[in-house]
């Protein structure tokens, strides 16, 4: 069998490993699950901007926690019904990612890293300080899930919710990437002069994936929202963008693929090893500094490398 | 008519004067060779006409615009295209990746998220015969990190052609390249349509000699003699320069 | 008069800041490294310094050992975990954030999880009046100090031949090398001297802020704050920024306690929005 259609059997296999996923499986696993998948979607938003553009972003927390906090204030301020908040909350990631992108496209390198971290920084100090809208610390409790004539409280119902979401949001980010303008993309990221030289207006590529990646980081945002039924701040704070970042590199930037087995590992290991130890964060740490020495291009890296040794064969 | 004017172009950088007052004429379909030592401001005035750098006085038309204060990827849209001094490829694309790059480039299509089948399949046939012709075929999928030094060259000024430039900036494209390949990379240039202007940093006497219809010789931030081979082989100031640097 | 107070608290605060970002600009101006685990060297740092303390009852012995300690495991990163990955941005801001997890969860092992504070050294207790008010000694201490180590720090920077080294930034580490260069010594030592730097503001913020799991992370973003506003690789920047952040922060508490995390932000964001290279930073 060609690369090609073992790829498509790998995937329709994992596809159907994923739908038949609640038959076998506790309640509380499948809420895992649900986790899982909506951090698969948000380390996915990010390596669009990191893997595949070169732009490694500390700040892109802000757009998951933004749509997250628009779901939240739409449906328990002002009412609006949740499943109507879904599109306004994506609206308004996109719409930071619009209005942050000239500035932080201003830098390059640290220096992004650095503006993307202060941008989003600001947004957590005005959800964390502003108490009558915010409530600040206490964080908004209340969110209702959406309810398309079926009730999304059952954690079947709703793990099938974000996988079709996620699902949908993955087949439009590999379109994105396979298309002419990831290509291009990944020609800024080796070289944006070439690609100057080459007639690409460079300063544009980069904005519209930008925007793009803080919309589906948004579409993670709103889903977590739903998930936990509360929102607050730290869904904002710098250790939610570290924390992405740590998914992607983890996984291997610049695969897709990669950052959602990275995000899924972890989310799966913060729980496993939680449950095991107290001292979990030690373990998590041992684990990164790991796969540092022993997988350097993350762990899509470590598979690649034992697929190119199998088919040198 | 003329597809690239100089005009008394200068440039400081923090008070040192990389160029001062340079003046060039460049009529269409000509092959003009810029010669002279290393630190003559040969590449900085190559940065100013593909846009890189902005002179500090002068202009730059190009083909009859003034395309002075252009971005480089507008002026590329205008048919300028050049290659680098030091290889600036995509390391970790492929070489057919980056074809089809230059050909995007070069088509100016805006951004496209979908391709469309039969679009993809003229790209790649493009992709694939300019390939062939520098010999790259066989490397399509290599990536381009893995490519020896004179492949990346060849690569270099393929992705240059790939847009059918009006313009074309050739800097150093023989450096570090063995005899054979030299040769290869001078008989390509003759090939060349010869309605396409070709401006070219060379080092390499022979190189320069062979393909130059004229020559300008700079040295230390100035022109200091422009003319046919005839003329420069000639020139005693040319000459004390040469033998005195090389 | 309260000015004055809120004024010297900013100005101590932010002493305290600048040891922490000096280490971090140090560390990046040389290496290009964004050092994740420099929030670790200070809490394990300050942590190392009360023991001691508590041991001993020696203030400068605990400055001493934990400057020491802390720069020895800093040597131990830089030689076995990132030299490896020189200019490799992802893997060593994976691993910086391993051993930051790994050092946080060790200190909350070893010491606990109750904020602890060191005792003000005897010389140093007491305060001296200003109008209604009186202003502790140690405090003034800790902005005396800072100008200190800024002078040697500056000193170092401009007038040995070490500090040129450091200041034209091993860009090339091939050029250096053939220069006569020990490349690969001169990181290590750098990397274990803002390591040092660290630990030696942890102890000294012992007797004025609490350490607490938690403090590395805290830190740490400040610190990131201060560097980014005066500029990466900057020790002018570093000054300025701490001084400029130390003072900001004490006046948003003071003033606006709902926003105080604000008035730090947004500052940052629109130097850095004007100037993404920070104050002083290097274009």
């Amino acid at each position: 069998m060609t690369a090609r259609l073992w790829s498509i059997a790998g995937a329709a296999a994992v596809l159907v490993l994923l739908v038949a996923l609640p038959a076998f499986l506790r309640e509380y696993s499948i809420a895992l699950a649900t986790k899982m998948l909506i951090f698969a979607l948000f380390a996915m938003s990010l390596d669009l901007l990191l893997g595949y553009t070169g732009l490694a972003s500390l700040g892109h927390a802000a757009y998951f926690g933004v749509a997250a906090y628009t779901v939240a204030l739409l449906v328990v301020r002002a009412g609006v019904s949740s499943g109507l908040a879904f599109p306004a909350a994506l609206a308004a990631a996109a719409v930071t990612g619009a209005v942050f992108a000239p500035l932080a496209l201003r830098a390059r390198g640290s220096y992004f890293l650095m503006i993307t971290f202060a941008l989003s920084q600001v947004v957590w100090s005005v959800a964390f300080g502003w108490r009558t809208l915010t409530n600040g610390d206490d964080g908004m409790p209340n969110v209702v899930r959406p309810n398309f004539g079926f009730s999304l409280d059952n954690t079947a119902a709703f793990y099938y919710f974000t996988l079709a979401v996620v699902g949908v949001a993955t087949v439009l980010l590999v379109a994105i990437v396979r298309s002419p303008f990831g290509r291009a993309l990944r020609g800024i990221r080796e070289s944006e002069s070439r690609m100057r030289a080459l007639g690409f207006d460079v300063w544009r590529y980069q904005y519209v994936a930008f925007v793009l990646s803080a919309a589906f980081a948004g579409v993670a945002g709103a889903l977590y929202a739903y998930y936990n039924r509360f929102v607050g701040p730290e869904y904002l704070y710098v250790i939610q963008s570290a924390e992405a970042l740590i998914m992607v590199i983890l996984g291997g930037a610049g695969t897709l693929i990669g950052p959602a087995v990275g995000a899924g590992v972890i989310v799966f290991l913060e729980d496993f090893i939680s449950s095991l130890t107290q001292h979990w964060v030690l373990v998590l740490g041992v684990i990164y500094v790991l796969v540092t020495l022993f997988a350097p291009r993350g762990l899509i890296g470590l598979v690649n490398d034992a697929r190119r040794r199998w088919s040198a064969k | 008519m003329t597809a690239l004017t100089i005009d008394n172009v200068s440039k400081n950088f923090g008070g040192v004067a990389a160029l001062s007052g340079i003046s060039l004429d460049i009529e269409s379909g000509e092959r003009r060779v810029l010669l002279g030592p290393n630190g003559a401001g040969k590449t900085t005035l190559f940065h100013t006409i593909s846009g890189n750098v902005v002179p500090s006085a002068g202009r730059i038309m190009l083909f009859g615009a003034d395309i002075t204060r252009l971005r480089p990827d507008r002026r590329a849209r205008l048919g300028l295209a050049r290659t680098f001094q030091i290889t600036n490829l995509f390391p970790r694309l492929t070489v057919l990746e980056s074809v089809l790059l230059a050909l995007d480039g070069a088509s100016g299509c805006g951004m496209r998220l979908v391709a469309s089948p039969s679009n993809a399949r003229v790209m790649d046939m493009q992709a694939h015969g300019l390939l062939e012709r520098w010999g790259l075929a066989e490397a399509s999928s290599r990536i381009v990190r893995t490519l020896s030094y004179g492949e990346q060259r060849q690569l270099e000024i393929a992705l240059a052609l790939a847009g059918k430039p009006r313009l074309l900036l050739l800097d150093e494209p023989t450096a570090g390249l063995s005899p054979a390949e030299t040769r290869r990379v001078v008989a390509m240039v003759h090939e060349l349509p010869r309605d396409m202007t070709i401006v070219m940093i060379e080092h390499d006497m022979d190189v320069a000699f062979e393909l130059a219809d004229r020559i300008a010789v700079m040295h230390l931030g100035r022109l200091i003699a422009e003319g046919d081979q005839a003329a420069i082989r000639s020139n005693q100031q040319v000459t004390d320069i040469y033998l005195g640097a090389e | 008069m309260t000015w004055l107070i809120h004024i010297l608290n900013g100005l101590a605060f932010g002493m305290l800041l600048f040891l922490l970002a000096a280490g971090l600009s140090l560390i990046y101006g040389l290496m290009r490294i964004l050092n994740l685990t420099h929030g670790s060297f200070y809490l394990v740092g300050g942590y190392i310094g009360l023991t001691v303390m508590q041991f001993t009852g020696s203030f400068v012995l605990a400055l001493i050992a934990a400057v020491v300690v802390v720069a020895l495991i800093g040597a131990v990163i830089e030689r076995f975990f990132l030299r490896r990955f020189h200019l490799d941005e992802l893997p060593q801001t994976l691993v910086t954030f391993g051993f930051l997890f790994i050092f946080s969860d060790l200190s909350l092992w070893i010491w606990g999880g109750n904020p602890l504070m060191l005792n003000v050294p005897h010389i140093f207790q007491g305060s001296v009046p200003m109008g209604y008010y009186s202003y502790p000694y140690y405090r003034l201490f800790l902005i005396a100090v800072g100008f200190v180590v800024a002078g040697g720090l500056w000193w170092f920077q401009e007038r040995t031949r070490l500090g040129t080294m450091l200041r034209a930034g091993v860009d090339d580490a091939e050029i250096a090398r053939a220069l006569g260069i020990n490349v690969s010594l001169l990181f290590t030592l750098v990397f274990a001297a803002g390591a040092a730097l660290a630990a030696f503001a942890g102890v000294l913020a012992g007797p004025v802020l609490s350490l607490y799991p938690g403090a590395d992370f805290e830190v740490l973003i400040f610190a990131f704050v201060v560097v980014v506003v005066g500029g990466l690789g900057s020790l002018r920047g570093a000054l300025a920024g701490a001084l400029l952040v130390g003072i900001i922060d004490d006046f948003g508490k003071a003033f606006f306690p709902q926003f105080a995390l604000f008035t730090v932000f947004v500052p940052m964001a629109v130097i850095l929005v004007m100037r993404p290279t920070g104050l002083f930073g290097r274009q």
